[in-house]
């Protein structure tokens, strides 16, 4: 018995300095992270401090949603966390969907979404917003870049029948016809295409439905949805999953916002829209194509209609709008503020500037001023 | 699962046995803090099984598909259609391809340890093996991922063009190795450990007299293995196998890293797409609606009852073999 | 069909036409390293004449030569018996290294990558504005979470089972005793992430409560019970009724017995059967990334706000996708990895020290 209680009072010794090494731990960690900042790629600029309004901020606010913006939201929150302390602003980049199905059970402050409520959503949110209803404010907007990787092409032009032949595998090989009829001059290789879609329901599959839906009926006769329509090709979890196929397999070609595409060095396909020459995917051309972008919502609701076959010179047409979906009355008192001072600071000229800089495109600015009216008017 | 719910707690006979009914109130603390914690876990248990078939018959009421035989799931879409048939195929199909690799070779591995390492090895080989069985699976999913299938790729077009004539093998779509196939070698790299740690187990039970008998009338050790190693061990391996199969049945971020989904039943494995349970939930589930996820745990009560048969049979033919050996002690 | 080998050896059966087969010559000690080298050579050698890419396929043709040359080099120098039990040895081995090559890769691929990130800072630093492609960051958040969240489930499960277990074994008689045991035998079967949503219904959605660490905790203590139960269970059951009898014999109440008898008697097994079923459960993924949303910052309270995790560190960082993440990843990995060998090296620490003073 002596022995046993013995070997036990040193089980328990062992247990205490478990306990108190995990507690030491808890004392040696750091959230401060700037000494790794200034030795990592200065690309990503962080706005200047003083534009942020950190009014009555506090506590923490969690968000989640859409991957698509998750780059910008970062960058936003980077700015926002070292001007205001004591706040912590927690995006979870995962779908636009789920970014809904949070928000209407409560889970979130705000969510983030490609594609704008739909009406049976608008009515589960207003169980959670008292007095009120979940609404979508224009945050983000991008150009859905159509990412290629194939040995030895450097430069690609598709219109909307080749590229919808592609994905729902009617063209099955890089040097087809259609493909070297819009590439005079491009020696492309037989190679086997490889079209990544993504696995699960994605606003950005949506926009792409909407886009081939809108400008080749004939090639592209799915309705526009979530979930990928068409036959055939490869799936792969996330815009970061579906870039690092394609990044990984010769070819490849894929969908995704355009910060994938240039924070890994992913070419992407020019579009031929019908204006003088194809035109490239960027932050500028797919802020002409959202210039055109008419306000769908009512009220305070700031949904928008996109015009998918512009033609106008210039004008990248697959693009999407990141909303960042909010009640607009009865927000919960807690995050109410931070909410506010946030999106705010988001959509503010520093906020929408640190869009341009890094691939998306900020939201026009007769629009933006309606943001921000509502972002003032939230409660 | 409700109409499985044992026999009414009310009805289980007074616990305390002779030793126990002396009176003392520290027994009748501790008789009861035991009781209690058994009861604990039964209402768990019992109240995880309502809950799912309760959200699954709220899924399955609504179903505009047939739950067994739709090839499609967009259970968030109104109406909702989904069936499970391309699941049930892919984790049927992706298990038996893992058995059929893992089986025989983690057999082998366990005869190694147990007949044929050379002693000095053989404790440290069965500790390192015990260990791999605790490496977590998300890195077995990444790994999977990020280098078990670029180099899969070039095995699979040997096979296309060799075992092309088989159908199985024949890979009519182009693509990555991210197919039920890759998957398949995976779920099986991963369960060796475990299938090879309690054979080992079993292998070492064999009654020291048997094999000396064998060796005594001048057997070969393969033929000592075949006849006295390989039937006692055989019930022991194949109760390893289905505790193998359970874990390959229910595994999810590994597949879910690994393969390209889609809800086609192709019989090519080659090919990339299909699906199981466990990965269409870690997939869909980010997404769904309320009644998407209510549709995904119907899927999930499936797998469970899978599982459930599964790990059963293991227990059934476990308990079979304890009796055998326990009349030869 | 040997003859002709005999005859190049006449010493060994210099006078008899039909010797002993006992005694007849067997392949030298080294021939099956030989066969080896030489079969690893020749499948090297082909799989670079026929231009296979594939590393796999040159070693399958290697594993396939090396048991065809072995039967063929002893039926041919021995007998067929003999032969036979060469090709098991063999096939033996060949499963053996096919089974560790794999396993290999996957270790030396985790830590040679993991080194990449791995360093004092990626230990006790958070992601805290780090943004997806860039370098550094930390995982001592996650490190934390997990630690956190992984006692807390312990807490939670290893009495219950404990407790549960004594029962089964002590006490338990009847129906109560039968329904128990199946039962835990089901609950070894739920699928982890239905664990996850059994939790996420109740105590999120219905009690209304936000994500935290301790839900995910509840979660795990789901999953971690039956393993408890079951490994205690067998450890108990191996504790001498003569011990039970004799304390007993002495007027000692059950329940002081159970305390002072047989659960010392028992406590190194258990202790190992909790350490590994910690071990299990501190590399769960699935229930975690439903509960305990993540976050890129230290929150130590795991009772409120949302906390991170190594398993969901790691899969976070693979979506991102890019180089810095994938290195991150592999960090992360590595460091988990780490985490539950300790562990598992712990428990068998435990076993043996406590092995020899229990008497069995």
């Amino acid at each position: 018995m002596k022995l046993q209680r013995k070997s036990m009072l040193r089980a328990s010794a062992l247990g205490a300095l478990v306990v108190s090494g995990a507690l030491v731990l808890t004392a040696c960690g750091s959230d401060n992270n700037t000494k790794a900042d200034s030795t990592a790629s200065g690309k990503a600029s962080a706005p200047a401090a003083g534009d942020i309004k950190c009014d009555d901020a506090k506590g923490k606010l969690l968000a989640s949603g859409s991957s698509a913006q998750k780059n910008a939201v970062d960058l936003w929150v980077k700015a926002y966390m070292a001007a205001c302390s004591g706040v912590e602003v927690n995006y979870k980049s995962s779908s636009s969907g789920e970014g809904i199905v949070a928000f209407n059970q409560g889970t979130v402050g705000f969510a983030g979404s490609d594609s704008a409520l739909k009406p049976e959503q608008v009515e589960e949110s207003k169980k959670v917003c008292t007095g009120g209803q979940g609404i979508n404010l224009p945050m983000v907007g991008g150009p859905i870049a159509i990412g290629f990787n194939v040995a030895g092409v450097d430069k690609l032009n598709l219109d909307a029948p080749t590229l919808a032949a592609i994905f729902n595998d009617k063209i099955k090989k890089w040097d087809d016809e259609a493909i070297k009829k819009l590439n005079p001059g491009v020696t492309l290789p037989s190679t086997a295409i490889q079209a990544f879609h993504r696995s699960e329901d994605s606003g950005t599959t949506e926009n792409l439905g909407k886009y081939l839906k809108a400008t080749a009926p004939d090639a592209w006769t799915y309705e526009a949805a979530k979930k990928w329509p068409a036959p055939g090709g490869q799936a792969a979890s996330g815009s970061a999953g579906v870039a690092s196929q394609v990044k990984a397999v010769d070819g490849a070609i894929g969908y995704f916002e355009l910060s994938y595409a240039t924070s890994q060095n992913i070419k992407t396909v020019d579009i031929n829209t019908g204006a003088s020459a194809p035109v490239k995917a960027s932050a500028e051309s797919a802020s002409k194509a959202i210039a055109a972008a008419k306000i769908a919502g009512t009220g305070s609701d700031l949904a928008l209609k996109l015009d998918y076959t512009t033609k106008a010179e210039g004008a990248y047409p697959i693009v999407l709008v990141t909303y960042e979906v909010v009640c607009d009355k009865g927000n919960k008192a807690e995050t109410l503020p931070t909410v506010k001072s946030f999106l705010n600071y988001t959509a503010s000229d520093a906020g929408q500037k640190v869009l341009s800089d890094n691939g998306y495109a900020p939201i026009p600015a007769e629009i933006n001023t309606k943001v921000r009216e509502v972002i003032k008017s939230l409660s | 699962m409700a109409s499985t719910t044992p026999t009414p707690l009310d009805t289980a006979p007074p616990v305390t046995t002779s030793a126990g009914s002396t009176g003392r109130a520290g027994d009748k603390i501790f008789a009861g803090l035991s009781k209690g914690s058994g009861i604990l876990l039964l209402v768990i248990m019992a109240s995880i099984a309502v809950f799912l078939t309760y959200r699954a018959t709220l899924a399955l009421s609504k179903n505009e598909g047939n739950f067994l035989t739709t090839f499609d799931w967009n259970a968030s879409a109104n109406p909702p259609v989904f069936g499970i048939a391309v699941l049930l195929f892919g984790t049927v199909v992706s298990s038996i391809i893992a058995m059929v690799i893992a089986v025989p070779i983690a057999v082998g591995i366990a005869l190694f340890i147990s007949h044929y390492a050379p002693r000095k090895l053989a404790a440290p080989l069965a500790y390192v093996v015990d260990l791999l069985a605790a490496v977590p699976s998300i890195i077995y999913g990444i790994w999977g991922a990020l280098f078990l299938v670029p180099y899969l790729g070039g095995l699979n077009l040997w096979l296309d063009e060799y075992m092309g004539w088989t159908y199985v093998f024949d890979k009519t779509q182009v693509g990555v190795a991210r197919s039920l196939f890759t998957v398949g070698i995976l779920l099986a790299i991963m369960i060796l450990p475990i299938v090879t740690s309690v054979s080992r187990e079993v292998f070492l039970q064999v009654p020291r007299m048997n094999e000396e008998a064998a060796l005594a009338l001048g057997a070969t050790r393969w033929e000592v293995i075949r006849m006295s190693v390989l039937p006692f061990g055989r019930s022991g391996v194949i109760s390893a196998s289905m505790l193998g199969l359970g874990r390959a049945l229910g595994e999810t971020m590994a597949v879910a890293t690994v393969l390209s989904p889609s809800f086609l039943i192709s019989g090519h494995i080659l090919n990339p797409g299909g699906g199981t349970f466990a990965q269409n939930i870690a997939a869909k589930f980010d997404e769904a609606n309320e009644f998407g996820r209510d549709a995904l745990i119907a899927s999930g009560l499936v797998l469970f009852l899978l599982t459930l048969l599964v790990n059963g049979a293991a227990r059934m033919i476990i308990a079979r073999r304890k009796e055998y050996s326990g009349a030869n002690a | 069909m040997s003859h002709t080998i005999q005859d190049q050896r006449p010493a060994r059966a210099p006078k008899s036409v039909a010797p002993s087969r006992l005694t007849r010559g067997g392949l030298p000690r080294w021939a099956p390293a030989g066969i080896a080298v030489v079969s690893i050579a020749l499948g090297c050698g082909i799989g670079a004449a026929f231009g296979l890419q594939s590393k796999i396929q040159w070693g399958l043709i290697s594993a396939l030569l090396f048991v065809t040359i072995t039967y063929v080099a002893s039926a041919v120098v021995e007998n067929r018996r003999q032969a036979k039990d060469r090709v098991a040895t063999s096939v033996v081995w060949v499963c053996f290294v096919l089974a560790v090559i794999p396993l290999l890769s996957l270790i030396w691929t985790t830590v040679s990558r993991g080194m990449n990130a791995l360093d004092g800072d990626f230990l006790s630093h958070s992601m805290n504005g780090i943004t997806s492609f860039e370098k550094g960051g930390g995982v001592y958040h996650a490190l934390l979470g997990t630690i956190e969240q992984v006692a807390l489930a312990t807490a939670i499960a290893a009495p219950v089972g404990l407790l549960t277990a004594v029962y089964l074994v002590e006490y338990g008689r009847g129906s109560l005793a039968k329904a128990v045991t199946f039962f835990v035998d089901v609950m070894t079967g739920i699928p982890s992430i239905v664990a996850g949503l059994f939790i996420l219904t109740t105590w999120n959605l219905m009690l209304g409560f936000g994500p935290s660490g301790f839900a995910g905790s509840m979660a795990l203590s789901i999953l971690m019970m039956p393993v408890v139960v079951r490994s205690t269970e067998e450890m108990l059951k191996l504790v001498p009724n003569e011990l039970r009898e004799a304390a007993l014999a002495l007027g000692v109440p059950k329940w002081r017995m159970i305390l002072k008898v047989v659960l010392p008697t028992a406590i190194g097994g258990i202790a190992t059967g909790v350490t590994l079923a910690v071990a299990r459960i501190a590399g769960e993924t699935a229930p975690i990334m439903l509960l305990v949303f993540g976050t890129q910052l230290i929150n130590g309270n795991p009772f409120e706000g949302a906390q991170s995790s190594l398993p969901l560190y790691i899969w976070e960082q693979y979506k991102v996708g890019s180089e810095a993440s994938y290195d991150r990843a592999w960090a992360a990995a590595l460091v988990l990895i780490a985490f539950v060998m300790i562990l598992n090296l712990v428990a068998r620490g435990i076993a043996r020290w406590k092995a020899p003073k229990t008497g069995r």
